[in-house]
């Protein structure tokens, strides 16, 4: 999941690094045009109606650059699908305005879940109402809870801590307030939780 | 010089508010649009500014959750349907696409007419909804099964919705056949200005993507009232099928949006830079190509919905493909000013501000293209501030560029140039410091139509507020600035700008019939060789 998270990362930055220089690039233009050619610089402006060659250049260069992107952020995308061997399964129940998470041995705790740390936990989602959406903004994670549709999102919890899961699919009144608190803990400290009543 | 349209009312012998309220003539239509566009505008801007003061500080203040739904719901439907989607083509297409392309008027006068008519029903129909039973909750994307098991009068705004899409598809087609058929002796297609063209492109996306939305709303008023299981899981109903109907339209809108505007931006540029625009049939094919690729993308909205994954693979790639005609716009835009002649004025930099704005806005689009990071960013911040600078840093910007640029075509009168930059300095200013911290909201995870949110964020949501402030101070000066301009003498010359177009060559404001003399097309719209 680290890698996951570093995969997305990546494909982030590398779009937002080609966009930046492009960005900069065309205001830089912009305003040296804009000075350069002024009117009391420049009286007369030049009868130049395009150029093929270039327009034939920014539109396949673009174009490449597109696809790799599109190409980075797809290989990305399959790590957050591909569900690693020995997942624990919990099934997240979403509702207005609330979260239940149920384990395998039966044990249900609301707007609370605890998973072990370094094992891959696969989510199966479902919604008793409208549509929610299980986000988990530190592990990148994020899928709508639908009635009568099964989906699912995974992590991988990699160190201890807490960290927030946010309901991201507009639910009505009480959809800022539908949270839930990420435990990861040690798989000792998880064994005591999932088995106590 | 003879008498103006505003002197010779279009059904002729008609006096008083009959000339306006029965007239058939383009230019009074497309001003009674004005005022009402305008007025809309400015509602759903304060409708705005109320969530982001909300906004400004931690937990309910100002606003109960309820209360927030109902006033970004608002500030949407208000936004997207009643100003951003008619806007420039109502107002700004009314008024010149006749007088760009020789005509008299356009093709169905009266027609055009009933279309603001069903605008204004669509309206009224909004304010209704308000006091049917409790101000919509839904947000502008009326969402199921959420839609339809509200308690609010999101039945009233659906219908309302349904109102104003039989208005734009009226105006697609009206401006279609006007195109095809009302070009004067002597204007073949390569001849057309770039703001037609882009009225045009937008007219087919129009009339060809509105009916899908106005079948689905009707589905959620069939839903809603009979019981009928279309959309609801719980009565056998497929949700994502509404989502799927719902995009397939609201994606395409999303060009609707904003095509008529980079066809204004095309006009400027060469004006003020004295000086052909650069690639004129590569803009053209721009624009056409995104009009077709654009309405094959709908689903990059849904790439978390839960629907196939062989979907997420095609979506993400179209996306990526639609990327490219937007990219090929800006380079021939800022291409037209090398080695031009640029003089500077309200609407070039009002322009200059779209092409930077609206750069940001496409390239944050990108990482919403992308499958592996949209997961992440979906339904956040960031894609409430990549909206909004493609939204309102383009086509907003774009539209105040194009009200400054043809103000004197429309009314003959010159407005302050001093307050108009001043204006336009506050609001881009006020801009990036209201959406730029929004991108950043965005990436640490905060969702979007929350009425509060983790104490951390709050600096960021504060300094946005401010911003937002800025804003629309900057927006209110623009607008005064130019009303102002009305009490002054109608002193415009009918070219003040030395523009090549044909709506510069008859007088301002325009006479009843548009043009005097039969006007004369030149060989190409931006030939600039001939001084001025």
């Amino acid at each position: 999941m680290e890698n996951v998270i570093r995969q997305v990362d990546a494909a982030f930055i590398y779009i937002i690094a080609f966009s930046m220089a492009l960005l900069l690039a065309v205001t830089a233009a912009m305003v040296y045009f804009l000075f350069r050619y002024r009117r009391d610089r420049n009286p007369e402006a030049a009868d130049i109606r395009g150029n093929a060659l270039l327009e034939l250049a920014w539109t396949l260069i673009p174009t490449f650059i597109a696809l790799s992107m599109f190409y980075f952020g797809w290989q990305s995308y399959l790590g957050l699908r591909e569900v690693p061997r020995g997942a624990l399964e919990v099934e997240a129940i979403a509702m207005k305005f609330s979260w239940v998470f149920k384990y395998p041995n039966g044990k249900r705790s609301e707007k609370l879940m605890v998973v072990p740390q370094g094992r891959p936990v696969k989510v199966n989602l479902s919604s008793l109402d409208v549509i929610h959406s299980f986000y988990v903004p530190a592990y990148r994670v994020k899928m709508d809870a639908l009635k009568g549709l099964k989906t699912y999102a995974w992590f991988l919890p990699a160190r201890t801590g807490t960290h927030k899961i946010l309901c991201a699919e507009y639910c009505g009144s009480g959809h800022a307030d539908m949270m839930a608190d990420l435990r990861v803990v040690t798989p000792e400290e998880y064994e005591a939780w999932v088995g106590a009543k | 010089m003879s008498d103006s349209f505003y002197e010779e009312p279009s059904a002729p012998g008609q006096t008083g508010w009959r000339a306006w309220l029965l007239t058939t003539d383009h230019k009074r239509i497309a001003l009674l649009y004005l005022w009402v566009v305008l007025f809309w505008f400015l509602a759903g801007a304060a409708f705005g500014l109320t969530a982001r003061t909300q906004l400004m500080a931690h937990g309910q203040h100002l606003l109960t959750a309820k209360a927030y739904n109902a006033v970004f719901t608002l500030h949407g439907v208000i936004m997207v349907f009643l100003f951003i989607i008619p806007g420039i083509p109502v107002i700004l297409g009314n008024f010149l696409l006749p007088l760009q392309i020789g005509a008299r008027d356009v093709f169905f006068p009266r027609l055009n007419l009933l279309t603001w008519y069903l605008y204004v029903a669509g309206g009224l129909l909004a304010i209704g909804s308000l006091f049917a039973k409790g101000a919509p909750d839904t947000g502008w994307t009326f969402y199921v099964p959420f839609s339809l098991s509200t308690q609010t009068g999101v039945t009233f705004t659906v219908f309302a919705v349904f109102v104003l899409g039989l208005s734009s598809m009226l105006t697609g087609l009206n401006f279609i056949t006007t195109v095809h058929r009302l070009r004067a002796p002597g204007m073949g297609w390569l001849q057309l200005p770039l703001f037609t063209w882009s009225v045009y492109a937008t007219a087919w996306v129009q009339l060809l993507a509105t009916p899908i939305i106005a079948v689905t709303l009707l589905l959620i008023i069939v839903e809603r009232v009979f019981g009928v299981g279309l959309f609801d899981p719980a009565r056998g109903g497929d949700p994502l099928m509404y989502q799927h109907l719902f995009w397939m339209y609201s994606h395409p809108a999303v060009y609707i949006m904003i095509l008529p505007g980079m066809g204004i931006i095309s006009e400027i540029f060469p004006v003020f830079s004295r000086k052909s625009i650069f690639g004129y049939k590569a803009i053209v094919a721009a624009t056409m190509g995104i009009a077709i690729i654009g309405s094959l993308v709908w689903a990059h909205h849904m790439f978390v919905s839960g629907m196939s994954d062989v979907a997420v693979l095609l979506f993400s790639f179209l996306t990526f493909l639609v990327a490219v005609p937007s990219a090929v716009k800006v380079f021939n835009w800022v291409s037209t000013m090398y080695r031009g002649s640029i003089v500077m004025s309200p609407p070039l930099l009002l322009a200059l501000w779209f092409v930077f704005l609206f750069t940001i806005g496409g390239l944050s689009g990108l990482v919403q293209g992308a499958a592996g990071p949209n997961v992440h960013i979906h339904d956040t911040y960031w894609v409430v501030a990549h909206f909004h600078f493609v939204m309102f840093g383009g086509t907003g910007f774009a539209f105040l560029a194009g009200l400054h640029f043809w103000w004197p075509k429309l009314f003959g009168r010159m407005y302050d140039f001093k307050k108009a930059y001043l204006g336009s300095a506050l609001l881009a200013a006020g801009f990036l410091l209201h959406y730029f911290p929004q991108f950043i909201l965005g990436l640490q995870g905060m969702p979007r139509r929350y009425y509060t949110y983790l104490p951390e964020l709050r600096p960021l949501n504060f300094a946005a507020g401010i911003g937002a402030y800025i804003m629309v101070a900057g927006l209110l000066l623009l607008v005064a600035n130019l009303l102002l301009s009305l009490r002054r003498r109608r002193d415009a010359p009918g070219n003040p700008w030395d523009a090549t177009t044909l709506e510069w060559q008859t007088s301002s404001p325009p006479p009843r019939e548009n043009f005097l003399a039969e006007p004369r097309p030149p060989a190409y719209p931006y030939d600039f060789r001939r001084g001025g």
